[in-house]
């Protein structure tokens, strides 16, 4: 077991330095960080000044080490596009694109799996041929489509709720704004949340379906059955502890998905979160804000994989065993 | 490939498209598929004005509804855009755009892929370990996050003010790309299978080199999934296109595609011009639903296993 996590965390590391080193590459060679940076007219002392800031001169080796050394300590250097440095930007779009991916969260784990054990359940009933038909919508719209059909329906046609940004924000402390407070951030959050929740709850909903439907004719579902366990003890209490361990794995690793339909999000509701972020800066070519937003991903994407690697051998000892 | 034993088990002259006739929904999905893919070739050619050319609009007739709303012209059935565009003819001329983006993009992810699917199950050792980490690898990043990070990148390599035809090759490289994963799995899971059968071996006793067997002996018995796979790909392709496109960070606005048109038409949308945006979207819907049966039945009936069963 400390073998095998320590071989996955070496491999996390490895991959964690390859991507900085595409992050490090990206910003070292596109873009003229003095022509970005300068005033036009800026003298040869000010051009000096900021090649002393930025290492300009020195050495490829010596600048990657310095750049790693600035991202531990959480530093990505300056936007291209609006002068600010690149942390100060991501922490100001951070809080939004956290609150809509919690609250779309908390919507994936209500319905889809309230929804995936009732058809798992009751799976001959018409209403969980309903919802099955239903998720199928979800699975093929894609989210920017849907996004818009939601705007089109209740913001311009019904007028109920705003199409755009976050509503009124409230400050918590110096570094973080929130929605959850007003009542318009709560509206605002409505029709974004719901399009980002719709793909992970059709995905959570038929996993969680299939699951139980296997389960159910397992041995020891028919074991419980036959030693006339009620039936709401064997499906809520043994079966479905069984199949949510899978489940929980596998929605685990649509993360890149869900990075992906969050960027779309933001952009057809016009909401404030680092995906916008990112879109504005590869239209402005703005590279340390592109580099740093890529690392940051990939950091997220490494802990949640590594979590879930680690999380095999505790649900099946036999991954051990096959020698990694 | 006839040999003389097939003769015994004869079947009907198209056993596929008997096969596809039995099964109503999905001989629906197959006319309506096959009829956009044919429309999007074949009437842009035909139309004697090609409504994104400068002038090629009559700007005066901007924004007319569709033709049962008050102020509709028979003449434009589905209304017009912001530039006096006829709907279905910009839809058409967006979906040949994005076809030849999904096919492109199709065919690379299949080239590349089923020769290192080829390559890794045939060889083995070591170049099988590193092919398949590396997919490994590849499959935590789907396709659209992928093309998003590749064409962001590569959108920065050439600036913002990139042309039409760079833009194209980014995009359908970057969603190309993304898809090589799945080919090479299924391509190399099968040679393993295959590599061992007796015709391998005969092939090889008789001298053929390794590249001739594996292209010419074993890539026809795994066409197959191949297919199915690169038919839903053709859906996620193009769902990718136009994502991309409607992020801004794909096919320029100059060239109409469906994501393009789609994100011209969002800008209407408050505005209460429903239809510019509402179409092209139901035509990527029905689209890629189209697709997507195509590919559910396809993926039945090429199954060795269940045909063996009819």
């Amino acid at each position: 077991m400390i073998l095998y996590s320590l071989s996955r965390l070496a491999q996390a590391l490895i991959v964690l330095v390859c991507i900085s080193l595409i992050g490090f590459l990206l910003v070292s060679n596109l873009g003229d960080p003095l022509a970005t940076l300068l005033p036009s007219d800026a003298t040869q002392a000010q051009r000096d000044q900021l090649i002393q800031a930025l290492n300009l001169n020195a050495g490829v080796v010596e600048r990657f080490g310095l750049f790693l050394n600035d991202m531990v300590h959480g530093s990505f250097g300056i936007s291209y596009r609006t002068h600010e440095p690149v942390s100060t930007l991501i922490a100001q779009r951070l809080p939004a694109t956290v609150e809509l991916a919690l609250v779309s969260l908390a919507i994936t784990v209500v319905l889809g799996v309230s929804g995936g054990v009732y058809c798992g359940v009751h799976a001959k009933s018409p209403v969980a041929k309903a919802i099955m038909f239903f998720s199928l919508a979800g699975v093929t719209l894609p989210t920017f489509v849907l996004g818009i059909l939601l705007i089109l329906v209740f913001s311009v046609n019904l007028g109920w709720l705003p199409s755009f940004g976050r509503g009124n924000v409230v400050a918590l402390g110096d570094w973080w704004t929130t929605g959850f407070l007003t009542a318009s951030g709560w509206r605002a959050l409505v029709l974004p949340s719901i399009t980002l929740a719709m793909f992970q709850v059709t995905f959570v909903l038929r996993m969680i379906r299939s699951q139980l439907l296997e389960i159910g004719q397992t041995d020891f579902v028919r074991f419980a059955r036959a030693r006339g366990l009620p039936p709401r003890s064997i499906w809520y209490v043994h079966a479905l502890k069984n199949a949510l361990v899978p489940v929980v794995t596998i929605t685990g690793l649509q993360l890149g998905n869900i990075i992906a339909f969050s960027v779309v999000t933001e952009s057809v509701f016009a909401w404030p979160g680092l995906g916008l972020l990112f879109l504005q800066s590869i239209q402005s070519a703005d590279v340390p804000v592109i580099s740093a937003y890529l690392i940051l991903i990939g950091v997220i994407f490494i802990v949640i994989n590594l979590l879930v690697e680690l999380s095999y051998p505790l649900l099946d000892p036999r991954v051990l065993r096959r020698g990694t | 490939m006839a040999s003389p034993t097939t003769g015994a088990f004869r079947q009907p002259r198209f056993p596929l498209l008997a096969q596809l006739l039995r099964s109503p929904g999905s001989a629906a999905a197959a006319v309506v598929a096959i009829g956009l893919i044919a429309a999007a070739f074949l009437v842009p050619p035909l139309m004697a004005q090609d409504p994104f050319a400068p002038g090629g609009a009559a700007i005066w007739e901007a924004f007319t509804p569709p033709v049962w709303m008050d102020g509709g012209s028979s003449t434009y059935l589905l209304g017009t855009d912001n530039q006096g565009r006829d709907m279905v003819a910009s839809m058409l001329f967006g979906l040949r755009t994005s076809l030849v983006v999904g096919f492109l993009a199709v065919g690379i992810g299949l080239v590349l892929g089923v020769t290192l699917g080829l390559v890794a199950g045939f060889v083995g050792g070591v170049v099988d370990a590193v092919i398949m980490r590396l997919a490994d690898i590849q499959l935590a990043y789907p396709a659209l996050l992928l093309a998003m990070i590749i064409s962001g990148a590569a959108g920065t390599v050439t600036g913002p003010q990139r042309s039409v035809s760079a833009a194209i090759t980014i995009v359908v490289v970057s969603i190309g790309v993304s898809f090589w994963v799945q080919y090479a799995r299924t391509v190399r899971s099968s040679v393993l299978v295959e590599r061992d059968q007796d015709y391998v071996a005969a092939a090889r006793i008789t001298g053929r080199s390794s590249v001739a067997i594996m292209f010419t002996h074993i890539l026809p018995n795994v066409m197959g999934p191949v297919l199915v796979i690169a038919t839903i790909n053709l859906a996620i392709a193009i769902i990718t296109e136009a994502t991309l496109s409607f992020l801004g960070i794909g096919i320029p606005l100059t060239q109409p595609s469906l994501g393009t048109i789609i994100r011209n038409g969002n800008s209407y949308l408050q505005s209460g011009e429903w239809w510019i945006v509402v179409w092209p979207c139901l035509l990527l819907i029905v689209f890629v639903i189209a697709i997507n049966v195509l590919g559910d039945w396809m993926r039945d009936a090429l199954n060795p296993r269940l045909k063996r069963r009819g």
